[in-house]
């Protein structure tokens, strides 16, 4: 009997509760319905081991770089030298060539497991299955991840996103830039995420439009929305857009400017 | 308040920060990190994603800077900050012509996106290895009708009167009449 069901009516951190309570063994695939993306989690005796993200359980010189541990230059350095492709002999290469030491390898391979997780918290929707004693493919490397702080630090995604829920309810609204962005700005350093999102800003394209251009699910979106308008960057325009206007998936492109904007531009630019 | 924009791009260390903060009026927002790689020894600290910048023009509209990020594994950006723009310089470090053919590869990308305005800023005349802006123009094979300029982009002076040129540039294939508003 496999325990199936959409993370909808199950969230993930009720499936990894009943797996470290019941100490199960076996394998979690989940499916982002939002982006299509899926994902497969091992556990052994309610213990996380790994992960594979997008149908595959990563390499460890993979992982490593992932980590930032390892430059995809050295990885692809220790893949030349390796004559079989496991886990265990890079983690030897790695080791014996003294790029890394066990302890950094362990401790890189948790914190992809950590992140990996973390990114599924995020996944408002999907359906998942749990396939008793299916265990991840012998040539990658297992660690040992105990579930009750994940479950703690999911808690804590979970009421995230309630917050940001009430923070910017609405989606469909325009984002426009802050009409005076104050002079802190200077230590606002943002992701690329962020660069992505504001670059769509017009006044126009609403957060919506913004977040399926880009693939962003709803969570991320309001996220880096939320982080933008905290930062003093970005408003989000109260007028909703009419209930009329077509739902575009793309972000509407910019109307032609006239000349007499361009000329008062010049104009003001000259005065400088 | 409506905003436009004009991307500021150009290879490597061409100038496309100071550009900006020449003129900005808000401190250039930016992602600066210390470089790790192979092109160390040019400069240490380069843009990983973009540059930001500011000028108000009048209380209803405010004008933006983008930078492009120097490096060519952010060049996925591009196209998503080319969108709506009222048009582009392409900055080129006068005095480094082993960037002279990767400055003709950005100017071709953002050409084939649309048929933006732009205009190219021959940067770092005060150098004195720099190339005369004339002779750049021939080096990157460019039509005659191209604007390439000279450009120090650490002067607020050099910078306004690069931007000045461009948006001359935009106003010859502006159309007459002010766009109507789009309906809601
Ligand atoms: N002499 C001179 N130096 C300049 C000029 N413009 C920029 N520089 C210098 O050139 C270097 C690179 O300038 P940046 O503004 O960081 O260039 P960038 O294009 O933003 O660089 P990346 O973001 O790394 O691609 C810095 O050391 C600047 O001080 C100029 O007009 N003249
Ligand atoms: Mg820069």
């Amino acid at each position: 009997m496999a325990i199936k069901g959409n993370l909808r009516d199950v969230g993930l951190n009720q499936l990894l509760n009943l797996i470290y309570l019941a100490h199960k063994t076996g394998a979690l695939a989940i499916e982002n319905e939002a982006s299509r993306a899926d994902a497969r989690l091992y556990f052994k005796e309610g213990k996380l081991i790994q992960a594979a993200l997008d149908g595959k359980a990563p390499r460890l010189t993979e992982i490593m770089v992932r980590v930032g541990k390892l430059t995809p230059e050295q990885a692809k350095a220790i893949h030349a030298r390796s004559r079989v492709d496991t886990d265990k002999e890079l983690g030897l290469l790695l080791i014996q060539n003294g790029i890394l030491n066990q302890q950094d390898i362990i401790q890189g391979v948790k914190n992809y497991l950590l992140e990996a997780v973390y990114q599924i918290f995020t996944w408002r929707s999907g359906n998942f299955r749990f396939d008793p004693n299916l265990l991840p493919p012998d040539e990658r490397i297992t660690v040992a991840v105990t579930l009750d702080h994940l479950i703690i630090e999911g808690t804590r995604r979970v009421q995230e996103w309630e917050h940001l829920k009430d923070e910017l309810p609405d989606l469909d609204v325009p984002l426009k830039f802050a009409e005076r962005p104050d002079l802190n700005l200077r230590n606002v350093s943002l992701s690329v995420e962020q660069w992505k999102v504001v670059s769509f800003i017009n006044s126009r394209n609403t957060i919506r439009q913004i977040a399926s251009f880009l693939k962003i699910d709803e969570f991320q979106i309001r996220r880096i929305v939320y982080g933008l308008q905290t930062a003093g960057l970005v408003d989000v325009l109260p007028s909703p857009v009419a209930a009329s206007a077509p739902r575009a998936t793309a972000p509407v492109p910019s109307a032609p400017v006239g000349r007499s904007l361009i000329t008062r531009v010049i104009d003001r630019l000259r005065s400088l | 308040m409506q905003t436009v924009k004009m991307v500021i791009t150009g290879p490597f260390n061409s100038g496309k920060t100071s550009f900006i903060g020449s003129v900005s009026e808000i401190p250039v927002v930016r992602t600066e990190r210390k470089i790790t790689d192979e092109t160390r020894n040019v400069k240490n600290q380069t843009t990983v994603a973009m540059d930001f910048g500011r000028i108000t023009i009048d209380k209803d509209l405010a004008l933006y800077l983008f930078g492009t990020p120097g490096q060519k594994r952010f060049d996925f950006m591009w196209e998503i900050l080319s969108e709506g723009m009222l048009g582009f310089v392409v900055l080129i470090d006068s005095s480094r012509p082993e960037t002279f053919r990767e400055a003709r590869r950005i100017l071709d990308t953002f050409r084939s996106y649309s048929n933006t305005p732009f205009v190219i800023a021959a940067n770092k005349q005060d150098d004195e290895d720099a190339w005369p802006a004339d002779d750049l123009k021939i080096a990157l094979g460019l039509d005659s009708n191209v604007r390439v300029l000279p450009c120090v982009a650490t002067s607020k002076e050099s910078v306004k009167n690069i931007l000045l040129e461009l948006l001359y540039v935009i106003l010859e294939t502006a159309p007459e009449e002010p766009a109507p508003a789009r309906k809601r």
